[in-house]
């Protein structure tokens, strides 16, 4: 069982800042963290070897810099990591992103049959869910998504049973493998990592590879020339004004409340007749 | 089964970080163990760095290390509730290399420090607590992590675990420290745009000032504030004995809010924006405060070993120090193979033979003089505020009688015998 995991490291968007002239993010204002979402992907990754075995391979794109989010998945229990990095890939959207990564796992395949691939549900600066089905598409295999729970894998007939999140209640399917999962967060619980995983990723040097070191690469599609996405106009969305205080003893503000229910009732019947 | 080490340092402080990149350099096996989420996330002091002892470790530091303005002025102030007299020294020579020191963010330069250290061959572990020492037949054999499969192993661990060190605690080395060996200082770190530090502080790019402030700034209580000048942010601080604070029932926000607010500093800080409040533990306690810092297995460096020199605000360069002094003596205890407490305890005479012991020594009663006699910060700082306005307010008395007046309105004040008596006893404590 190979399960390949792909990984984003992302600026902390809790505590990150937002340039008011720009509207894009201060990047300088919050440290590069391991895309949460992944985290939890890696983890179910890690807790699927612990039953079948295997191995459990990272996968990144990004500047150098990047390696400290497969040294953290080493951390939590993967067995190696790989970092895409070449001044081609910059300035990739979605599209591109996937594309590139497609191409990486493809070379990870070549070394090793890739059985399952993982994602997080989406990259916290990004908010898209796009790469994860875009990698999916270019491989072929089929992407499930909103994955909250991995049931049943069996290796023999190939084959794994998800627990996926709808808006109104759960499905329970069967895919075959290879396939591609994007995990929510409630999958599971991020581990206390073992202190020899945290010593031998001290230690791990991740395999970085340039475009030049994937193969059947077409160059137009990698980077900005890749990128369609052109981004017309970011906001920050603005505060709502303050709502009205309802003020007095209790009974007079119950009264001023049914008032106001009343005056507005149309909101509510409008809803209820639908 | 369980990795064995070299040597395994506890706490990526300077202290830390020092003893694990000598030790690297020397081509031991070396495990650094942070509970931070990195080198410096849990790493407080007010910003002044100093360039002797960093320099021994990496020369030329200055050239690559996130340094924030090295220090041109230091200005010390005596404040009263609406004055201050204030003595300093400004030159330009340390605004060229090699400098004098610098003002630091610790934030980014104890994770550049640990960098260094982890270029050098040391294994850097962040976000783990060590739990205690593992003893064997009366030895230090590793530690105990709080992680799963928790425990490393090493000949030798050098505990840089700060100020509260409960790991030498746990193998006995000290007691639970006193509240008048610990002072607690709170600080806050104020966004100003980099033109408006200039022109307050009156320097110029990549020039800083520091200022001392006595008195007023911790109502009188034994203690200190400062005021330090970052490229783009002030570090504003104050701190006072944990026993000064319990006994005045101040609560250290309250006197970080009082200083902020004071006439003599508020126009400093106008138009700032609080950016990181922070709060810690300094050793204080001074030479009788110092533990056992050798034993079988295990060596004490840095704060842990309450190694500060309060009365010149130094304690990071000597933690530096204690760590490379640390580290040596590891390097030859391997060479001899032997790392009993009797081998390590070339660490213990090379502290004691070296300026942070003697420096300490020389102020052994100072803190302790002005704890007992509160004169000294309560009334004579007042004193001298009152006097320097007396003697240069131009009001048509002659200068001669003014320094009569002067010299008279002191002695009535605490009488000839009790200041002759206090000159004495602070000269003693401090010669």
């Amino acid at each position: 069982m190979h399960i390949v995991v792909c990984v984003k490291q992302v600026p902390d968007t809790k505590i990150i800042k937002i340039n008011p002239k720009t509207n894009t993010l201060d990047r300088r204002s919050a440290p590069a963290i391991l895309n949460p979402y992944d985290a939890h992907a890696v983890q179910e990754a890690v807790k699927i070897k612990k039953k079948t075995g295997g191995t459990v391979s990272v996968l990144s794109m990004g500047p150098p810099q990047a390696t400290a989010v497969i040294k953290k998945s080493i951390e939590i229990g993967a067995d190696q990591g790989f970092l895409i990095t070449d001044r081609a890939f910059a300035g990739a959207d979605t599209l591109a992103t996937s594309y590139a990564l497609s191409k990486a796992l493809e070379r990870i395949s070549k070394e090793e049959p890739v059985d399952m691939v993982i994602c997080g549900k989406h990259a916290i600066d990004g908010d898209t869910g796009q790469v994860g089905p875009g990698i999916a598409r270019r491989l072929d295999v089929p992407p499930v998504t909103n994955v909250i729970e991995v049931t049943e894998v069996n290796e023999q007939e190939k084959t794994v049973v998800i627990k996926r999140k709808l808006t109104n209640g759960y499905e329970l399917i069967q895919s075959q493998m290879p396939c591609l999962l994007t995990v929510e967060k409630e999958i599971n619980d991020i581990e206390y990592s073992p202190m020899p995983n945290m010593i031998k990723a001290a230690r791990y040097d991740p395999i970085i590879w340039a475009v030049s070191d994937l193969e059947d690469v077409d160059r137009s599609q990698l980077g900005l020339k890749g990128s369609p996405t052109i981004v017309g106009k970011m906001f920050t969305p603005p505060r709502p004004e303050g709502g009205k205080k309802l003020e007095g003893s209790a009974d007079e503000q119950v009264n001023q409340l049914i008032e106001i229910l009343l005056e507005k009732k149309d909101l509510f019947t409008l809803q209820s007749s639908k | 089964m369980p990795e064995k080490f070299d040597v395994i340092v506890v706490g990526a402080g300077p202290a830390g970080t020092a003893c694990a990149y000598t030790c690297a350099k020397g081509g031991m096996n070396v495990l650094l163990i942070e509970r931070g989420e990195y080198p410096g996330a849990k790493n407080v002091m007010g910003g002044v760095l100093y360039r002797k002892q960093m320099e021994e470790l990496i020369p030329e530091f200055w050239k690559e290390a996130p340094l924030e303005r090295p220090v041109v002025e230091q200005r010390f102030w005596m404040m009263d509730k609406e004055s201050v007299v204030s003595f300093g020294y400004k030159g330009l020579e340390w605004a060229v290399e090699p400098y004098n020191n610098f003002t630091v963010l610790r934030a980014q330069f104890d994770q550049w420090f640990a960098k260094k250290a982890v270029e050098a061959g040391a294994l850097l572990i962040n976000e783990t607590v060590v739990t205690e020492c593992i003893v064997e037949n009366g030895k230090v054999v590793g530690v105990r992590t709080d992680r799963p499969d928790g425990e490393v192993f090493a000949d030798v661990v050098v505990l840089a675990d700060g100020v509260n060190s409960l790991l030498s605690k746990q193998l006995g080395f000290h007691k639970e420290f006193r509240p008048d060996e610990v002072a607690l200082t709170v600080m806050e770190v104020i966004n100003l745009p980099k033109d408006k530090i200039n022109d307050r502080f009156n320097l110029q790019d990549n020039q800083g000032c520091t200022i001392e402030i006595f008195g007023d700034s911790t109502k009188g209580n034994l203690g200190t504030a400062f005021l330090y000048t970052n490229k783009e942010s002030l570090n504003i601080g104050v701190g006072t004995t944990l026993s000064s604070m319990i006994k005045a029932k101040l609560k250290p926000y309250d006197l970080l809010d009082y200083l902020k607010t004071h006439p003599m500093v508020k126009p400093f800080l106008e138009g700032g924006e609080s950016a990181e409040y922070l709060a810690h533990l300094i050793p204080e306690g001074g030479f009788h405060s110092v533990p056992k810092v050798a034993g079988n297995g295990v060596l004490v460096v840095g704060d842990a070993a309450q190694l500060v020199n309060a009365i010149h605000r130094e304690g990071s360069n000597m933690a530096m120090h204690s760590g490379q002094l640390a580290a040596e003596t590891v390097i030859e205890a391997k060479n001899r193979g032997d790392y009993s407490e009797s081998s390590l305890n070339g660490y213990r005479e090379a502290l004691y033979n070296s300026f942070i012991i003697k420096d300490l020594e020389k102020y052994k009663d100072a803190a302790h003089t002005f704890e007992k006699y509160p004169q000294y910060f309560k009334e004579y700082v007042p004193m001298m505020n009152q006097a320097a306005s007396k003697f240069f307010t131009v009001d048509g008395t002659p200068k001669r009688d003014k320094q009569k007046q002067i010299i008279k309105s002191m002695t009535a004040e605490r009488g000839t015998l009790r200041v002759l008596q206090d000159i004495y006893r602070a000269w003693k404590a401090v010669k």
